[in-house]
């Protein structure tokens, strides 16, 4: 079914359009196989909005006079848009049937299920070409310009057709010392194939963090040598690393019934497990939901916001996971030892921690580029289902499937960290913003699929353009930068106390007048700043 | 000096709630005013506490290292202390419980604080703020509002200034009239005048009404003011206490306006709770704050629970109200509450911050504290324990002006000329008694005590350091400085302040301050556009050679921008991650090889919040005045941080 057989009426004159402060327009609608256009004509000057239908997280219809004859005069309906960027938006339609249609229009094409039919596969902005490599790095690239890796370590291509790990990037990085055939043999003791790699080496005395998903021991304890071969090829000599699992003990115990488990102590013996637990999918999306149903009553009392607030558990997943990269760099910087992280899948809580705790050490990520290239290697090739995971977001009546909002959680936390050290990350807030809308809808095809398989099946880096490319070329846009950025070589150890960590209200309260406030005090900052660079 | 025991207690230690392996040995000396710390270390790092800013100590259960001392203090930093012996310990808590709680104004620190100032600049000091001037700034008096010598020699009241501002059509015998209709006599008179639309905010106390009593004078008061704004037919009388609370007060002969009696008035009550109510809130709040390793719910449902936080809401509601009716409607306002000094003092103050830009600034800070809270006899010795005296009487009613300040400079970050420091500040000295401004309880026991010739003002002290104080965002003609600030008071918009409050955790934020780095690059600038003038007349000067300097100034220029970064600082503790693990279930069979958990043997140590000036980098910073008051070198604590650095 071609996608504009979705459409039975393509335009209507005289819709008013409702926004959150702002006076209402009058203007016309237009549904298009893949966006929403509203423009308004007035004196020449025209103001147009437009949204990606695949922003369009759930929709409300209200038909006024439904007794009456379809196009009696006076019947309309209202379609109320609720947007993944948190935007709500409301329509008024002449005309009832026109109002249907285009509700039903919008339902069919916001949730397009095939890849190859979504926008980015058809927006061919002029300033980009299609030519050239995808992405911003690759493995082997990363591993050329690490120079400390190439002692012990090598980059393997044993996953070159994806057949050893089906969410893996064709090549990853390992001990020198253990070849293709144990890795193979490790990859089938961890569930989905996701055994150890490395994610971050540290450059000050070359620990690592190493990730990886659960060992299969299963309620018979197997073991697996080649798997504890490669473990203790990571710490080499040295005496000890430790195994940060994101479960609580329970949970890993539990986790043998269904055929996964832990790294027992006795198989293990130079590694040191800890347990912390951290919730994920449902329970992660359900606080996301609460919050923003939370943050959008605005008659609350206080005490009921703050109740709201403490029941939708949104912080205390930020609190945990800011701990436990707390914890990781602490085992990292301060004693010298390597680290594994993982949990079960190795896909969500595994990577937030891994990405946040290689912010806290690493200056080099934060810089725009450091940051955009660890989202890459750390979310994009490490096979993060981003379109399972972010299919809808806080408005959505559906089902829960696999939803689960990891990725909006690390650029909480990330906010969180900027907000303690407002001068060590080169990017701005505008930055994790514009992430926080891509990631859910995007002309960009960086968030598709679900892994660097799937992209490659799809074309993915043969037909869509690539978001970071756009963000860092020609230039940075200078709304995206930290004016009062001031590298810093040491650990940015974020405060982890309650206290310390806020409602992230840039994203949260994004649509409300709190924002406005905000924006003016950062446009204050740029021009005193740029005063001063004139100056010198 | 009588009442010290131990004027030194060698070999203690001075204890860092989070991270107990950054604690130092020193030693400890008490002097009549301060309790001073000196650490052992080659630095010689000093802590000074005032005795008059203690607001409890405690002593713990003493345990074979030696005997627990916690300090705490109203500004809510707690200093934790472990004295080897425990004689010393007992020593120590005997003077400090003595001295901590003057029985009689003589003994306040503000009368033997002497920073060297002669007589001549000591008076002109006094003068800094003039609130006739203020009166004069707002247009008053007026063809419709004058002075009444109506109060001379505290005649009428006691509490109030003895110059008062009233309608011009009131005859004397009207305010007589009035002032005896009215609880202690406090009368309505003016507090603010708009002169956009000539309607004022005026104050009172309650009018003693009972069920049925009136009183023609009272009621020809309330229609004068009304009167004296030509363009209104109403007028507002705005009672801030919960109804409930009012009613009852009309059994005791009390309560509020009838409004069948008055012509043309228009009741609204806004419900702020009482200053019993909101002592236990802020108790509460503080404990809060004191959580050994709270988890985020925990800390949530504390702050819930508190109720702090919707209180703060009830008082910025009534100054939205005032400001509404004054700004929007052109309505006067007469404001009360029972007594008219503590939730009247509060919804004035805030009224006239939204409604003038003036008071936004530092001066217009101080200017209206001192008309609106101190000239109006709000009870200062009272609510803040200057004196041992009755707990019942003892209210944060100030600390919640300031957070409503400071919620406000949250919602307008270019709003305000001044900065949290500011406010942080003002606080410790409305605790501290190191300053004649805040003693007393009104206008005529500050002039019985002769204030003026025996002790100090604040205000130009301040004012001097004002460079401290601004706010890098500020602009005079930046959209949100002008006019009426109409924030929003939904509730999202209500935080925790951290600044005040959080100083169990006083890690990261202060190490990184954009404030602090944006008034660097700002002071930088406008030094760059000096040396660039200096540079033009003298090129203008010598124009055929040319000048080198100016090359010289921009590099020196470039590293001074640099300065704002704690690049020796450990930024943080990385021991949070741990105490945070310590209260989980799941807790790890494991502890890294360090003296982390040291387990808390005696009592309950982390019921503790430490004032970690002690973490590293905290001194890098410009941040000295944060804590002034309390844990400075010198009395006059920003002379001295001055000429340090």
């Amino acid at each position: 079914m071609e996608l504009s057989e979705h459409i039975k009426t393509a335009n209507v004159e005289d819709v008013t359009l409702r926004r959150p402060f702002h006076p209402a327009l009058r203007g016309t609608l237009c549904v298009t196989s893949h966006h929403l256009l509203f423009s308004n004509r007035k004196d020449e000057a025209s103001w147009q909005l437009l949204i990606l239908l695949k922003n369009i997280d759930a929709i409300e219809k209200s038909v006024e006079n439904l007794f009456g004859y379809p196009r009696a005069v006076g019947s309309s309906g209202t379609i109320t848009i609720k947007c993944k960027d948190l935007l709500v938006l409301q329509l008024e339609i002449p005309g009832m049937e026109e109002c249907l249609n285009i509700a039903s229009s919008i339902e069919a094409l916001s949730s397009l299920e095939s890849v190859t039919e979504m926008y980015p596969f058809f927006y061919r902005p002029s300033h980009l070409t299609l030519l050239g490599p995808w992405g911003l790095s690759t493995t082997e690239q990363y591993y050329k310009q690490t120079e400390r890796l190439w002692d012990r370590w090598r980059v393997s291509k044993v996953n070159s057709d994806y057949s050893v790990c089906p969410s893996y990037p064709s090549a990853v990085i390992v001990p020198r010392e253990v070849d293709d055939d144990k890795l193979i043999r490790s990859a089938r003791f961890r569930q989905g194939g996701r055994f150890p790699v490395l994610s971050y080496c540290h450059h000050s005395n070359g620990m690592v963090i190493m990730r990886s998903s659960q060992p299969l021991t299963g309620a018979n304890k197997k073991r697996c040598k080649e798997d504890e071969l490669l473990l203790q090829a990571v710490i080499d000599g040295s005496e000890l690393g430790y195994i940060i699992d994101l479960r609580s003990a329970q949970q890993a115990q539990q986790a043998r019934m269904t055929g996964g488990g832990f790294e027992s102590k006795s198989c293990y013996r130079h590694w040191k497990r800890i347990h912390r637990h951290h919730e994920r999918g449902k329970v992660v999306q359900e606080s996301l939901i609460k919050l923003v149903e939370a943050c959008s009553d605005l008659s609350h009392s206080v005490d009921r916001w703050l109740s709201k607030l403490e029941n939708s558990k949104w912080l205390s997943h930020v609190h945990s996971a800011l701990s436990t990269a707390g914890l990781v760099v602490e085992c990292v910087e301060r004693d010298g030892h390597s680290v594994l992280v993982h949990g079960s899948e190795g896909t969500d809580n595994t990577l937030l921690v891994s990405s946040l705790a290689q912010i806290i050490l690493d200056p080099a990520s934060r810089t725009v580029t450091g940051f955009l290239c660890l989202l890459e290697r750390e979310w994009i090739q490490a096979g993060h289902p981003f379109q399972q995971r972010c299919a809808h977001s806080a408005y959505s009546h559906a089902r829960l499937k696999q939803e689960c909002p990891s990725f909006l959680l690390l650029l909480d936390c990330v906010w969180q960290v900027w907000r303690q050290f407002p001068l060590a990350l080169e990017f701005s807030e505008a930055l994790l913003l514009r992430l926080a809308q891509e990631v859910y809808a995007s002309n960009y095809g960086t968030f598709l699929c679900n892994s660097e398989q799937e992209r490659c099946a799809a074309g993915v880096k043969e037909n869509t353009h690539c978001l970071f490319q756009s963000m860092l070329k020609p230039d940075i846009e200078e709304q995206y930068l930290n004016p009062l950025y001031e590298p810093t070589d040491l650990a940015i150890w974020p405060s982890v106390h309650p206290q310390s960590l806020q409602l992230w209200t840039g994203m949260f309260l994004r649509w409300t007048e709190y924002a406005q406030n905000m924006e003016e005090a950062r446009e204050e900052v740029w021009s005193i700043v740029k005063e001063h660079r004139e100056r010198v | 000096m009588e009442h010290i025991r131990t004027p030194k207690v060698e070999n203690v230690h001075m204890i860092d709630r989070l991270t107990p392996r950054k604690s130092t040995a020193g030693t400890l000396y008490l002097s009549s005013t301060h309790t001073i710390f000196v650490e052992n270390s080659e630095a010689r790092k000093e802590t000074w506490v005032l005795h008059s800013l203690v607001y409890n100590v405690e002593r713990l259960p003493t345990n074979p290292s030696g005997s627990p001392l916690l300090i705490r203090c109203k500004n809510f930093h707690v200093y934790r202390l472990l004295i080897p012996q425990e004689k010393d310990c007992l020593d120590v808590l005997a003077s400090l419980t003595r001295l901590s709680r003057p029985e009689c104004y003589g003994e306040l620190f503000c009368f033997s604080f002497n920073p060297n100032l002669d007589k001549e600049l000591r008076e002109k000091a006094w003068g800094f703020i003039d609130l006739k001037a203020e009166f004069s700034r707002m247009g008053i008096p007026s063809n419709l509002w004058h002075v009444t010598a109506a109060n001379h020699e505290y005649r009428l009241c006691e509490t109030y200034p003895s110059e008062l501002f009233v309608p011009k059509s009131a005859f004397p015998a009207v305010i007589v009239g009035s002032a005896k209709f009215r609880s202690r006599g406090r009368l309505p008179v003016l507090s603010y005048f708009h002169r956009d639309t000539s309607a004022s905010i005026c104050r009172s106390s309650q009018p003693l009404s009972g069920f049925s009593a009136r009183s023609a004078d009272d009621e020809q008061m309330l229609h004068a003011i009304m009167k004296s704004n030509p363009v209104s037919e109403l007028m507002y009388v705005v009672d801030t206490r919960p109804k409930l609370n009012a009613m009852a007060n009309r059994a005791t002969g009390k309560g509020y306006e009838n409004e069948d009696h008055y012509t043309n008035i228009k009741l609204q009550f806004v419900g702020i709770e009482n200053i019993h109510v909101m002592r236990s809130s802020q108790q509460k709040l503080v404990d809060v704050g004191e959580l050994p390793a709270p988890s985020m719910s925990d800390f949530l449902w504390g702050l819930e629970n508190s109720g702090w936080l919707k209180h703060i809401k009830a008082v910025l509601d009534a100054g939205v109200f005032i400001a509404k009716a004054v700004a929007e409607d052109g309505v006067s306002v007469l404001v009360h509450c029972s007594d008219g000094w503590d939730r009247t003092a509060q919804a004035c103050s805030l009224a006239s911050v939204l409604l003038d830009p003036y008071y936004r600034t530092i001066k217009g800070l101080m200017v209206l504290i001192e008309k609106d809270w101190v000239s109006f006899g709000h009870k200062f010795s009272h609510r803040y324990a200057h004196l041992d005296g009755d707990p019942k009487e003892v209210s944060p009613v100030m600390d919640q002006f300031l957070e409503c300040v400071w919620q406000l400079m949250q919602q307008f970050p270019c709003a305000f000329e001044f900065n949290e420091r500011f406010l942080i500040q003002l606080h410790t000295h409305i605790y501290s008694c190191q300053y004649g401004n805040f003693i007393g309880n009104c206008q005529k026991e500050r002039r019985d005590l002769r204030l003026q010739e025996r002790t100090h003002s604040l205000w130009p002290h301040l004012w001097e350091n004002r460079a401290e104080y601004t706010n890098p965002l500020y602009r005079t003609d930046h959209s949100q400085t002008q006019g009426v600030l109409k924030p929003l008071t939904t509730a999202y918009c209500f935080k925790f302040w951290k600044g005040m409050y959080g100083h169990a955790d006083k890690s990261v934020a202060s190490h990184q301050s954009p404030a602090d780095c944006l008034n660097a690059v700002r002071e930088e600038s406008q030094q760059l556009e000096e040396e660039l003038s200096a540079h033009q007349e003298r090129l203008a000067q010598l124009k055929e050679k040319k000048t080198s300097g100016g090359r010289k100034k921009t590099n020196k220029l470039s590293e001074r921008v640099r300065r704002p970064i704690p690049i020796e600082s450990k930024l943080s503790s990385p021991l949070d991650y741990f105490t945070a693990t310590r209260s989980e279930k799941h807790s790890p069979s494991f502890t890294l090889p360090l003296e982390l958990a040291a387990p808390p043997k005696n009592g309950d140590p982390d019921d503790l919040s430490t004032c970690s000036d002690f973490e590293s980098g905290v001194a890098d910073l410009s941040s000295h005045s944060s804590s002034a008051g309390d844990d400075t070198k010198d009395h006059d604590s920003d002379e001295a941080v001055k000429s340090n650095t």
